[in-house]
């Protein structure tokens, strides 16, 4: 391992304590006071800090010391982690990881409000508390309030960065001639508590220079009275060195607390200070230090000598009474492994209730590259496939359906189903890391439209793939923004219409039949029917007489190039409509819904499937190929009758199907599959549900069944193919392709297929 | 024979700087997440000098050397503190509980080296 790969590690440890910290200050601001929540956001941005530390990231060690010293503040109950405190705090967090984002990939971060969040945080820290609506220009310092903090800027800690050189450096000897010093060092009993030895001491000093050591033992007591582990030397030593006071005292730094040290330096050289002492000077031999503690060893060696002449005893002991313990001794052995059993069960309960509660501490965890998980999938996807043409090929050959390999096989079928599912579960990931992000996007935009918003997110541990979850953000944050900008009213309208003037917008995430499905909420003035009917007949999407309902104007909003505030805002973006975010969710095969109250608000419902490395599809032929279409896609499965179909135009036709009328798509003919269309009345036409909600019928020839189907991307392996999402191999071990039905329903407006066109989705 | 280190920080980016500097040095190294699996690996473990963290989740510096010095068999064992907090205060406090020395961060390898030299024969 190499610094790269630590700065990596570094970067991954940041985002796992960004999220920490930002949940934590959440906890906070929903009135969570919890020390041990205090205590874990602290140490997410001192962890931070120390590890950017030690890569020289001084931007984000400057920024987290600030944050930190805050923070310290709040830890020691210094400041009261108010709503406006917090405000400060989650804004600091934001900043905080882009300073990370930016250390590591480069780029530049917004200095002027990092500056001016350094400026708040330190108000904080000086007892500072903002005002609610306060201009923030003059942040007043509150003169009363009683647990208004002291500053502590001052006696806050400030890391004292030293270097040895520094002293170095510091005392540069004026002179040739190396100064003595005379140095007195007893130690007291503590210094040995704490580990500290004054032999290494005594040694590290002798590095500096020449050095001649005396020991005082005069406080040596008689053996009777003797304390081992007490103080009972002292050392007089005479350094000569021209590396300063300060070295020396560097060699005690760790000591200094615990012994009595002087230092002078001495002028006359000739005085020998051996011979001022009044006791007794035993010179003092380091080189003890190299083999060992004689004495200790030979403690040692004398008890296990003792020790094994007991044992001799005991064998002989226990060898005289073997001959008539043989007979219990042979008794005793069958009795044995019962007794073992006995606490051996008694032990593998205590560890498994250690286990739980390890478990409930915190599940323990490995970390695993994502690559040996795809590489895993992949390979779980091929056995599925394997599998399927084993069933295969075995019920084609074996006629007889009771053989013990048909159960086999089935076993098989259940176990592979079983790996497949949990391998999936491997990479299976929280949506929670996609939803902490969208509380800094609503902060963000929140304070840039001065609305009051609070963003509630509900069923965060709702797990879902990796895959999903990496594309989630996107369509979500584009949401969110919308919620916010369009959705929520001002605090004054809110008011004027008798609601809260803070805006609640409502993030939930749960598990549906095989999907997650996730809802987005607002309680803002919902959907203005009025005005998106009037911009669609402006845009020339409906026309001017058009009767629709509630629920088809809603979903207006989803048509390209639709946008309803009056006049386009940064925020939303020009251009860029709800249009992208279906588009980006039917990618993943999923579907949006909108349903809307006016002046209550609008819920967005996407429904998206688990995983995109198998999809739920229904085969089909269509002109002697093996197509699958997403089951997703299908509404419902009918057998047309001649009278239901009615042409019209050159070579269109229609559908009728409980008296509406709906497109009649020849999926062989928009893929070129046969030259002239199929006779409808000969196949089965497949109601399905196209990107602007309305449906389309796909003609085929036949089905042949519903399946899982494992997803192989097909520009991976192939190239692109416009109206083919990816393809699979099926039991028989041939390859069939899966169907991109937006992009074929778009084919049969008209427009022909063109790679950029159709949706694929990732394999 | 190699001298071991037990080295408890709960930051993987500090815990592998340590790792690599360690063994780059010729130490053997164990390590912990935190106080807690610090002294339950103690005994196993069986160092020559503990590197702890001060800020730790669970059970932090100040304990876990306190639990240390609490087991007759490593009570004076040498253990340095790593941390960002190098002021009187914490410096103090981490000696009351017991800590030989300290290392102060941003984490330097040669000081690193150096400490550990300082209290290990």
């Amino acid at each position: 391992m190499d610094m790269n790969e630590i700065k990596e590690i570094f970067f991954q440890e940041c985002e796992e304590q960004l999220a920490e910290l930002e949940s934590g200050l959440l906890k906070l601001n929903d009135g969570d006071r919890d020390p041990e929540t205090v205590n874990a956001v602290f140490r997410a941005v001192h962890s931070i800090k120390g590890g950017a530390g030690a890569f020289g990231l001084d931007d984000l060690v400057s920024f987290a010391h600030v944050f930190e010293t805050t923070l310290d503040c709040v830890r020691s109950n210094r400041l009261d982690p108010g709503p406006e405190v917090l405000k400060v705090m989650l804004k600091s967090a934001d900043v905080l990881a882009d300073l990370t984002n930016a250390a590591r990939d480069g780029g530049s971060v917004d200095e002027a409000r990092s500056r001016q969040l350094i400026k708040e945080l330190e108000a904080l820290a000086n007892g500072e508390v903002p005002q609610a609506s306060a201009a923030p220009a003059e942040p007043v310092a509150k003169p009363v309030a009683a647990a208004a903090p002291p500053p502590v800027n001052d006696e806050g800690f400030q890391p004292v960065a030293f270097s040895f050189d520094d002293f170095d450096a510091a005392e540069e000897p004026p002179l040739m001639e190396m100064p003595t010093y005379e140095i007195v060092f007893k130690p007291k009993s503590d210094l040995y508590a704490k580990g500290n030895e004054a032999t290494l001491l005594l040694r590290d000093l002798s590095r500096l220079g020449e050095m001649s050591i005396h020991c005082d033992m005069g406080a040596l007591p008689t053996l009777d009275r003797l304390s081992p582990e007490s103080a009972y030397f002292f050392w007089k030593i005479s350094l000569k060195t021209d590396k300063g006071e300060d070295a020396i005292r560097t060699v005690f730094e760790f000591a200094e607390w615990d012994c009595d040290l002087e230092i002078s330096l001495i002028e006359d050289e000739v005085a020998q200070p051996g011979e001022e002492l009044p006791m007794q000077p035993v010179p003092f031999d380091l080189s003890i230090l190299d083999d060992e503690p004689a004495i200790s060893v030979g403690v040692v060696e004398e008890e296990e000598q003792l020790a094994s002449r007991q044992q001799d005893r005991d064998a002989a002991v226990a060898a005289a009474a073997t001959a008539s313990n043989v007979l219990q001794m042979a008794q005793s052995a069958t009795r044995a492994p019962a007794e073992k059993a006995a606490p051996a069960a008694s032990a593998a309960a205590q560890s498994a209730a250690a286990q739980q509660a390890a478990a409930s501490a915190a599940t323990p965890t490995i970390r695993v590259d994502l690559d040996r998980v795809d590489r895993l999938i992949n390979l779980v996807g091929e056995l599925v496939i394997n599998q399927a043409m084993l069933s295969q090929s075995v019920v084609e050959n074996d006629t007889n359906g009771t053989s013990s390999i048909n159960m086999g096989l089935e076993e098989l079928q259940q176990l592979t189903r079983e790996i497949q599912d949990s391998v999936m579960a491997i990479r299976a990931q929280p949506v929670k890391p996609v939803f902490q992000r969208m509380s800094r996007i609503v902060r963000e935009i929140a304070d840039m439209t001065g609305k009051s918003v609070r963003l509630i997110t509900e069923g965060e541990n709702t797990e879902v793939d990796k895959t999903v979850i990496d594309k989630l953000a996107e369509p979500l944050t584009h949401m969110i923004r919308n919620a916010v900008d369009h959705g929520l009213e001002t605090p004054e309208k809110r008011l004027a219409a008798g609601k809260s003037a803070e805006g609640t917008v409502r993030l939930t995430a749960k598990h549906r039949s095989g999907r997650i499905v996730i809802e987005l909420a607002d309680d803002g003035a919902g959907i203005n029917r009025e005005k998106v009917r009037q911009k669609a007949i402006d845009n020339d999407l409906i026309a001017a007489d058009a009767n629709l309902s509630d629920e088809e104007i809603d979903n207006l909003i989803f048509h390209a190039g639709f946008s309803t505030a009056d006049k386009i805002s940064d925020i939303s973006g020009r251009g860029v409509g709800m249009d992208v975010v279906k588009r980006s969710i039917q990618a993943l095969g999923g579907r949006i819904n909108i349903s809307s109250k006016p002046g209550h608000g609008s819920v967005f419902t996407m429904s998206l499937p688990l995983t995109l490395a198998v999809l739920d599809g229904m085969v089909v032929t269509v002109a002697n190929q093996t197509l699958v279409v997403p089951l997703t896609a299908i509404v419902e499965t009918l057998q047309p009758e001649a009278s239901a179909i009615h042409s019209f135009g050159a070579n269109q036709r229609l559908i009728s199907i409980r008296n509406s009328f709906c497109p009649l798509v020849d999926v062989g003919r928009i893929l070129n599959f046969r030259a002239i269309q199929a006779n409808p009345v000969e196949g089965v036409a497949l109601l399905v549900e196209s990107e602007g909600g309305g449906q389309r019928a796909l003609m085929v020839d036949a089905i042949q069944g519903q399946r899982q189907v494992v997803i192989k991307s097909l520009e991976a392996n192939y190239t692109h193919v416009p109206g083919i999402a990816a393809a699979t191999i099926l039991g028989d071990g041939r390859v069939a392709l899966i169907l991109d039905v937006d992009a074929i329903v778009a084919a049969s407006r008209g427009q022909s297929l063109k790679p950029e066109m159709s949706l694929a989705a990732a394999g | 024979m190699k001298k071991r280190v037990l080295t408890v920080d709960d930051s993987r980016t500090i815990r592998n700087m340590l790792l690599v500097t360690l063994n780059n040095a010729g130490f053997e190294t164990i390590q912990a997440e935190d106080g807690v699996e610090g002294l339950e690996v103690l005994e196993e473990a069986n160092p020559d000098v503990i590197v702890t963290d001060i800020n730790m989740p669970r059970l932090d510096g100040f304990g876990f050397i306190e639990g240390v010095r609490k087991n007759d068999r490593y009570r004076a064992i040498p253990i340095l503190v790593l941390t960002t907090e190098s002021d009187a205060e914490k410096k103090n406090r981490a000696r009351q509980a017991g800590a030989t020395g300290w290392i102060v961060k941003p984490f330097d390898p040669t000081k690193l080296i150096d400490a550990i030299e300082r209290v290990t024969a």
